[in-house]
C-alpha cells in the first residue's frame, strides 16, 4: 500500500489521474473500517486532509457550495438555515466523533444506498461536482447514484463540492434505527417543499438498490395541492391526499430483507415516515404563510 | 513511512508505519500510550476517542498518515491539557470557543508515568469520574473522559439533553451511565463553582 499526500487540489487530481486505483480518504469513517477490518486493501490511499478548500462551504444566491470534506459538525453548526433537511440529516449520523470527520463528499463517494445525506440533498436538489486532470463536470445527484455503492465517476475523477440548493420552504428528514445515536438507516425519507416553483421534493434512502426520490408521489401530491389551492390558501393536507403520497412513496421502495430489517417493514415505515414529514412540513409552511400575513 | 506529530505537547516520530495503519494502533503499539482503548475498531464505541488539532475524533478511524503535522491529546496527557487550558483562562487568554490554537501550541507535558498513572495529578473531569463512582471496569473510561472534557470546555454549564448528546459516541457496558452523568454534572458544577471565584 502507498500513502499518497496531495498538499493542494491539483496535486489530488494528478495523483488519482496517474494512479486511478486510489481509494480517497477523507475523514476515514468509512474507509478505515474497511481497512481494520481487512475487507479492503487498495494499492493507493489518497488523503484529502491537507486540501483546505474542501473543508470550504460558499453561501451563493440559489447554491450553497459545499465542500466535499465539509464535516457534519459544521454543516450543523452553520448551514441549518440554508441546508435545514442536510442538517438534520447530518445531526443523525453515527456520533459526535464521527460527526467531526464524516463528509456528504464521503457518503457521496461510498454511495451506500443507507447514506444520512442522500434523502436531503435528492428532496433539496443538488448537484455533484466532479472534476479530474480532464475537466469538471457537475452530475444531478439523482443521476450520481448507479448501484449498491456505485456512483457516476470515472475513475481518475474526486468530488470536489457538492452545489445543493438553498431552502425555500421547510424540509424535514426522517429516519428509522434502533436508537438515536450509531445508527446506520434502516430505512430514512428526506421531505423538502419549494414554495416558489410550488413543488414537492422526496428522497428514500435504503429501501431500495440505490438513494431515490419518489417521483410518482411526488407527482400525486403537487398536482393534488394545485388542484386544491393548498399554496394559496395554506388549508390542512386532506388525510385522503396525505395517505395517497404516503403509499406511492412506499410504493418507490424496492428494498431487501436484511439484518437490520425486512423489506416489508422498509416499506411500511417509508410510507409512515413520508407521511409524517409531509405534515411537519405543512404545519411550518402554513405557520410561515400566517406570519406572513400577520405582518402584512 | 515515517510520521511526525505532537503527542501530548511534545513531538513525536513514528518510523515503519504501515500506510493502513491507524492512528490508534501508532498511539498504543509504537508510542506506548495505551491509555486510548481498542475495541471496535470501526467507530461505534468511542473508547479511542482522541482530540486531534482539538477535535474529538475515533483514533481507530483516522490513519496514521492523515496526523502528519498535527497536534492529537490522548487520556495519558488530559491533566496537563486541562491544567494548561485552566492556566490560560485565568490569564484571561481564554474565550468561550475553547482553546485556542495558540493555546494548544503553547502547551506542554511534563515527565509523568503513562503506563501506571502513578503521581499523576488529575484533570477535574477525572477526579469527578471517581469522585462520582462513574468507573466500573475502565475500559470506556478513557474515551469518555476525553469527550467530557471536550464538552466542558465548549459549555460551561451544559443541559443533560447536551450530556447526552455529546457522550453519545460512548458506550459503557458496565454503568449504565447514570453515574458518568453524575459525574459530568459533578465535574460542570465544580467548574462553575470555580470560575465564580466561591
Amino acid at each position: 500500500m502507498d500513502f499518497l499526500r496531495p498538499a493542494s487540489w491539483e496535486e489530488a487530481l494528478a495523483a488519482k489521474a496517474e494512479h486511478p486505483t486510489a481509494v480517497p480518504i477523507a475523514g476515514g469513517t468509512d474507509v478505515m473500517v474497511e481497512i481494520n477490518f481487512d475487507h479492503r486493501r487498495p494499492e493507493y490511499l489518497l488523503d484529502l486532509n491537507r486540501i483546505g478548500e474542501l473543508r470550504e462551504w460558499e453561501v451563493g444566491e440559489e447554491t450553497v457550495r459545499l465542500g466535499a470534506s465539509v464535516p457534519y459538525t459544521q454543516i450543523m453548526d452553520h448551514l441549518r438555515a440554508e441546508l435545514p433537511g442536510l442538517a438534520l440529516a447530518a445531526h443523525t449520523v453515527g456520533s459526535p466523533q464521527i460527526r467531526n470527520r464524516g463528509s456528504v463528499g464521503g457518503n457521496l463517494g461510498a454511495a451506500s444506498p443507507a447514506g444520512d445525506s442522500h434523502p436531503a440533498l435528492l428532496s433539496a436538489g443538488a448537484e455533484v461536482e466532479a472534476e479530474s486532470v480532464r475537466g469538471t463536470r457537475l452530475i444531478p445527484v439523482e443521476e450520481f447514484y448507479t448501484g449498491v455503492k456505485r456512483n457516476a465517476l470515472e475513475p481518475d475523477e474526486l468530488i470536489k463540492r457538492v452545489h445543493i440548493k438553498k431552502a425555500d420552504g421547510p424540509q424535514q428528514f426522517s429516519k428509522v434505527g434502533t436508537r438515536n445515536a450509531m445508527v446506520i438507516a434502516v430505512c430514512a425519507f428526506g421531505i423538502a417543499l419549494h414554495p416558489a416553483t410550488r413543488t414537492v421534493k422526496t428522497g428514500i434512502g435504503s429501501a431500495a438498490p440505490t438513494p431515490l426520490r419518489a417521483r410518482a408521489a411526488e407527482d400525486f401530491l403537487n398536482a393534488a395541492l394545485e388542484e386544491g389551492g393548498f399554496w394559496e390558501s395554506g388549508k390542512i393536507i386532506t388525510p385522503s391526499i396525505a395517505k395517497q403520497f404516503a403509499e406511492l412513496a412506499s410504493g418507490a421502495c424496492n428494498p431487501i430483507d436484511d439484518v437490520r430489517g425486512t423489506a416489508k417493514y422498509r416499506r411500511h415505515a417509508v410510507g409512515i415516515m413520508a407521511r409524517r414529514t409531509l405534515g411537519w412540513t405543512w404545519e411550518q409552511y402554513r405557520g410561515t404563510a400566517r406570519t406572513l400575513e400577520g405582518a402584512a | 513511512m515515517r510520521v511526525n506529530f505532537t503527542v501530548n505537547g511534545r513531538k513525536q516520530e513514528a518510523d515503519d508505519v504501515w500506510e493502513g495503519e491507524s492512528l490508534l494502533y501508532v498511539l498504543r503499539e509504537r508510542m506506548g500510550l495505551p491509555g486510548s482503548k481498542n475495541a471496535c475498531e470501526q467507530g461505534e464505541c468511542g473508547s479511542c476517542t482522541v482530540r486531534l488539532d482539538g477535535v474529538p475524533v475515533c483514533a481507530c478511524l483516522v490513519a496514521a498518515g492523515q496526523v502528519e503535522g498535527r497536534e492529537v491529546v490522548t487520556v495519558e496527557g488530559l491533566a496537563d491539557f486541562a491544567k494548561q487550558r485552566e492556566e490560560s483562562c485565568a490569564s484571561g487568554a481564554c474565550g468561550s470557543g475553547g482553546t485556542s490554537l495558540q493555546a494548544a501550541r503553547q502547551w506542554s507535558a511534563k515527565g509523568t508515568d503513562s503506563q501506571t498513572g502513578e503521581g499523576e495529578e488529575l484533570a477535574p473531569i477525572q477526579q469527578a469520574f471517581i469522585d462520582a463512582g462513574a468507573v466500573q471496569c475502565g475500559f470506556c473510561t478513557p474515551g469518555l473522559l476525553v469527550a467530557a472534557d471536550e464538552l466542558l470546555e465548549r459549555n460551561a454549564e451544559p443541559s443533560d439533553a447536551d450530556i447526552r448528546e455529546a457522550l453519545s459516541g460512548n458506550l459503557c457496558r458496565c454503568t449504565g451511565y447514570e453515574k458518568i452523568l453524575d459525574a459530568v454534572r459533578l465535574a460542570a458544577a465544580r467548574q462553575d463553582r470555580q470560575g465564580s471565584g466561591v
